[in-house]
């Protein structure tokens, strides 16, 4: 008897993947020098003798940078080094103006924490590197014969996040990548914008074969600067390794430039020393040994994170888990969410002689319902903006929920109110006034109904016959009477009645 | 001691062109060094701690405040070769 | 006006205080002096006293007396080169602190000082630019690193001067050009702006006539308290008094008996440190044998530490930002062509040797045992305070040698450190005052005390220097340049 095989060869390799993320952290100044920090300021204009790397000059650390590191850490659930230490780690090249870059190495601030499903190995502190401007037409590294050094972000504090190997394809590690944002940036320690290369992330490859535990060789693909080049990248390299290891061959160790307009894969030029980088204990700076009061300052800024006002949204609100992450990871979402429940509907608006302040005033916002209006409706709208910068308020947003829960408003009809907000703000009972979009009221609705009813006897000849999907004919027709100020429900509920159906 | 291989090696990570003549003779002379300085290979240092500093200091740190940057000018005066806003150097991995 | 350049730098002081002199004339005397002296000891001359405050300059406490400061200080917008071709023509934007105080203090910038390139070196034959000679035999060399600073004072081309130290730069010149130079505790003065050689190790210091000059100096370096620009800087837990003792009695000096018996060492050399000790008895202080058992490898453990640290050090000298550039266009030719162009021979040397002891495979053999080393000679040096109060030995194994002598021989130049290495490992204070002429040469006596004890230090060395009473103005073969033999 023979067995076939029809697993996909892809399918017996497993992928293992760790990622390397490097934060830009939002302080006032450099990691050691006193220069301001800068985005697409003028080149060379946020300088001085010490991120210059001139004669004599000594770093001294930031505390501020020190004190977001802690907050990264405990974010990260990571464990303290009571004594770290800064090192050397020495290399040439003209974005780095000592010829070294002083960061950690054998003794970081933090060692081993987690981050959801994935452990964190450690997380350090640093220096950024400057940039270097290619001269050359292509703007790439290859090919061009002159650059240009810009020293503004060198010396630009960085904390270097390492996860252990635990991701285990690619789109796990875009998803774990946006929860390590959506932290970062709760936290307030970073703008973490990947355009912008204030999260910047490399990613660690290996395949194995299904089942066994050692992990194959690994290849480091740099600066994956979107979570879609992150997904893509990886997915490439593995499809790569695969392809090389089911020819026979081997995976050789390397660092892989990824290209994400062709979508090519280019190992970059290995010279044999590149990976002595000599490192040793940085004599101009003394160690790091978090007091008490650094300590516990750091865990009092600690803001409710991602992964638990998640877990709190789905618990406690009854939202389903992917809108309760959605708002949780998007942090200015789950802030807009929040700030709409809290917007009780009668303690507002309570003894307000305005009518439109009835409006929806007995229900309660329903948090399910306004989430997914959020999420549904208020996202799409908005794009990546964050909806606090909008037209739309939060209150006012949940009073249009309470208004379709009170079916004072269409659902349809709400849409077309959102609009509205969105364009040019407004309270939505005013819009729906204005633009005379309220459900049409019992008896003008019912003389409509009737009417329907009367201009469609083959339709109801069928709901008589328990062809229930007969029944959109008379409810369209109801629509387009009333321009859609009905419920379709309601309409539904009123021809039953009508025909005896109850 | 340290022979041609390895000083070419280490002229390489320090960035040092050096002459034939320079390799023999620096060969000679580190191997010189590092025949005296190999002595401390024969005491017993397993459970001593290795000092990097002899001040006994921790946390010395900086207010977040910044402090006055060098107008461009200035920053590229010594520039061997500034170019308009920056310093110039032929491109990493080119040639 | 001449019997000027005969004082103290305190006494100068006192005359411009008592309106004989003005920080003017003063000034115009040593720059003349400066100007025309032919022993190699400067590099750079200031223009005038006049941008530093002029004749004001008598209302501060250093009253307007001009300092000679080692090239290895930046200065703003003063040509500033550590004696190497790779800084050729370099301007630093910025001054170090230690100029700076001692300028707040009264003490303008007459010159920068020739040294050995990058501080590398104990004969100042490794300056890029020329070789300085001792105003005492102008065959020989004046010492190194801070080579340029001793033959400056010593040849009455400068009332004072700092240098710096890292195995030895300070009190090995000074001894050796007859003078004193003292070391003092790591930490005690900024390091921000003094070109780096080997950064946990590198201190400045003053050279000066006598003990007084260098008490004042040190004074105005620590007075300002720790340098916010400098993380290893600390509060210096005293005042710096200038030192008044005359005797020495209830004071116990322990001599290191592994230094002080070294075959290594000069007779002549070894009968003056003898001669001394009786001093220090006559003086009424008593004196020991002591055991530092692992001096003996502080020259290994230094030469580790020293070039590993000098290797990541110098790796800004790139022909990027500053400094000279070469290559053919491409970038590791711009690096290689640069270095190699710009680095004289000892630079290459240490950067290659420190380079090899931190790469990999070998970090653990050489700079961690290293380090481990310079814990046990720290923890010599405790052991020795708990039992004496000061710890003596000959500063240099000999006399000043003749230019050329030690050049082929990289190891016997190393030598020349010995004595002074391990208080550079520890961190200790240590000044070197003459002992005396041997072979008509000035030999120095070292007396290292525990840290931040420079006030203890200052005080024996006063004592002893009073005893001695060995002529602090020497020939003034600088500005002469007659032969001596
Ligand atoms: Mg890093
Ligand atoms: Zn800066």
């Amino acid at each position: 008897m023979t067995t076939v095989t029809t697993t996909p060869v892809e399918r017996a390799y497993e992928p293992t993947i760790g990622l390397e993320i490097h934060v830009q952290l939002k302080t006032r100044t450099k990691m050691f020098c006193g220069c301001a920090l800068s985005f697409g300021d003028e080149p060379n204009t946020h300088t001085c003798p010490i991120c210059l790397g001139h004669p004599g000059t000594l770093p001294v650390p930031n505390a501020e940078a020190i004190h977001f590191a802690l907050m990264i850490g405990m974010a990260l659930e990571c464990e303290l080094s009571p004594r770290s230490i800064f090192h050397r780690k020495n290399y040439f090249y003209p974005d780095l103006p000592k010829g070294y870059q002083i960061s950690q190495f054998d003794i970081p601030l933090w060692g081993h924490g987690r981050l959801g499903d994935v452990r964190v190995h450690r997380v350090h502190l640093e220096e950024d590197a400057a940039k270097l401007v290619h001269a050359g037409s292509s703007g790439r590294i290859h090919g061009a014969e002159a650059s240009v050094v810009d020293f503004n972000r060198g010396g630009t504090p960085l904390v270097e996040i390492v996860t252990e190997p635990d991701l285990t394809s690619p789109a796990q590690a875009g998803e774990w990548l946006r929860l390590l944002r959506a932290t970062l940036g709760r936290l307030g320690v970073s703008d973490v914008n990947m355009d912008e290369g204030s999260l910047r992330c490399d990613a660690n490859v290996s395949i194995r074969p299904l089942g066994t535990a050692d992990l194959g060789t690994k290849t480091e693909l740099k600066n994956m600067n979107s979570f879609r080049f992150l997904e893509r990248g990886v997915a490439a390299e593995i499809a790569r390794q695969a392809e090389i290891v089911r020819g026979g061959g081997q995976v050789v160790q390397a660092t892989i430039h990824y290209d994400p307009t062709s979508g090519t894969l280019t190992p970059l030029r290995s010279k044999e020393e590149s990976h002595d980088y000599r490192y040793f204990p940085e004599p101009d700076l003394v160690p790091l040994a978090p007091t008490e009061a650094m300590v516990s300052r750091a865990r009092e800024a600690l803001p409710e994170l991602p992964a638990a006002r998640a877990e709190r949204f789905e618990r406690e609100l009854d939202l389903s888990a992917d809108t309760a992450r959605l708002l949780a990871f998007r942090s200015e979402l789950g802030d807009f969410f929040e700030a709409g429940l809290a917007d009780a509907p009668s303690s507002d608006e309570g003894g307000d002689a305005d009518p439109a302040a009835a409006n929806g005033a007995g229900a309660e916002t329903d948090p399910r319902t306004l989430a997914s209006w959020i999420t549904v409706e208020l996202v799409p709208r908005l794009g990546d903006a964050d909806p606090a910068d909008s037209a739309v308020t939060p209150a006012a947003l949940a009073e249009l929920v309470r208004m379709v829960s009170a079916r004072e408003v269409s659902g349809s009809a709400a849409k077309e109110v959102l609009d509205a907000m969105a364009a040019e703000g407004g309270r939505p009972s005013s819009i729906v006034a204005e633009r005379g979009l309220g459900l049409a009221a019992a008896d003008e609705l019912g003389a409509i109904v009737d009417r329907a009813i009367d201009e469609n006897p083959d339709a109801v000849e069928k709901i008589r016959g328990g062809k229930n999907k007969a029944m959109g004919a008379i409810v369209g027709s109801v629509m387009r009477e009333t321009k859609g100020r009905a419920d379709g429900g309601e309409v539904g509920r009123m021809v039953r009645e009508r025909l005896g159906l109850g | 001691m340290i022979d041609r291989e390895q000083v070419l090696h280490v002229a390489r990570l320090a960035r040092l062109e050096l002459t034939e003549a320079e390799v023999e003779r620096m060969a000679a002379e580190l191997s010189g060094v590092l025949d005296h300085i190999e002595r401390i290979g024969e005491l017993d240092l397993d459970r001593v701690e290795p000092t990097s500093h002899v001040v006994a200091l921790e946390n010395v740190l900086r207010a977040d405040e910044p402090a006055p940057s060098l107008s461009r000018e200035r920053a590229l005066a010594g520039a061997p070769d500034a170019a308009g806003a920056g310093f110039r150097v032929p491109s990493p991995g080119a040639s | 006006m001449s019997d000027l350049v005969e004082l103290t730098a305190a006494q100068a002081a006192e005359r411009v205080r008592a309106g004989e002199v003005s920080p003017r004339e003063l000034f115009a005397v040593y720059a003349a002096r400066a100007e025309h002296e032919e022993l190699g000891a400067f590099l750079t001359l200031a223009d005038s006293a006049g941008e530093a405050g002029g004749d004001d300059l008598a209302e501060k406490p250093l009253a307007g007396v001009p300092l000679a400061v080692k090239d290895i200080f930046c200065v703003e917008d003063v040509p500033t080169t550590a004696a190497s071709r790779i800084l050729e023509g370099y301007r630093p934007p910025y001054t170090a602190t230690a100029v700076e105080r001692l300028a707040a203090a009264g003490a303008p910038m007459l010159g920068k000082t020739n040294m050995d390139e990058f501080a590398m070196g104990s004969s100042n034959e490794n300056s890029a630019y020329k070789p300085v000679r001792n105003p005492w035999a102008i065959d020989r060399v004046p010492g190194g690193s801070s080579g340029g600073s001793a033959a400056a004072v010593a040849a009455g081309l400068a009332p004072w001067s700092i240098g710096t130290d890292t195995g030895g730069s300070i009190r090995q010149p000074a001894a050796l050009c007859g003078l004193v130079g003292l070391k003092p505790t790591y930490g005690s003065i900024s390091r921000y702006g003094m070109i780096a050689f080997a950064s946990s190790l590198d201190q400045c210091g003053p050279i000066t006539r006598d003990t007084t000059d260098a008490a004042l100096l040190l004074r105005h370096l620590v007075d300002g308290g720790r340098d916010p620009r400098d993380s290893t800087s600390v509060d210096f837990p005293e005042r710096i008094e200038l030192p008044s003792a005359e005797r020495l009695d209830g004071l116990r000096f322990g001599v290191v008996a592994e230094l002080a018996e070294a075959d290594t060492i000069d007779p002549g050399v070894k009968a003056l440190f003898d001669q001394t000790l009786a001093r220090i008895e006559d003086l009424g202080g008593a004196v020991e044998e002591i055991s530092l058992p692992h001096t003996e490898h502080g020259l290994s453990a230094y030469y580790v530490l020293a070039p590993a640290e000098a290797s990541a050090n110098l790796s800004r000298y790139d022909g990027v930002r500053f400094g000279l550039r070469a290559g053919d266009g491409d970038l590791l030719s711009l690096y290689e062509r640069t270095r190699s162009e710009g680095f004289g021979v000892e630079v290459k040397r240490r950067i290659m040797l420190g380079t090899y002891a931190l790469s990999s495979g070998y970090y653990e053999a050489y700079y961690g045992r290293a380090q481990r080393v310079r814990t046990k000679i720290a923890e010599d040096f405790r052991a020795a305070f708990e039992r004496v109060d000061l710890v003596v030995t000959p500063t240099s194994p000999s006399v000043a040698f003749r230019l050329g002598e030690r050049t082929q021989d990289p190891m016997a130049m190393y030598m020349s450190d010995y004595c002074t290495v391990p208080m550079s490992l520890a961190g200790v204070p240590a000044i070197s005052i003459p002992a005396g002429l041997s072979e008509d040469l000035p030999v120095g006596f070292q007396i290292t005390g525990p840290a931040f004890s420079e006030n203890r230090v200052l005080g024996a060395a006063h004592a002893l220097e009073r005893a001695i009473g060995f002529d602090t103005s020497p020939p003034r073969r600088g500005a002469a340049a007659v032969g001596a033999t």
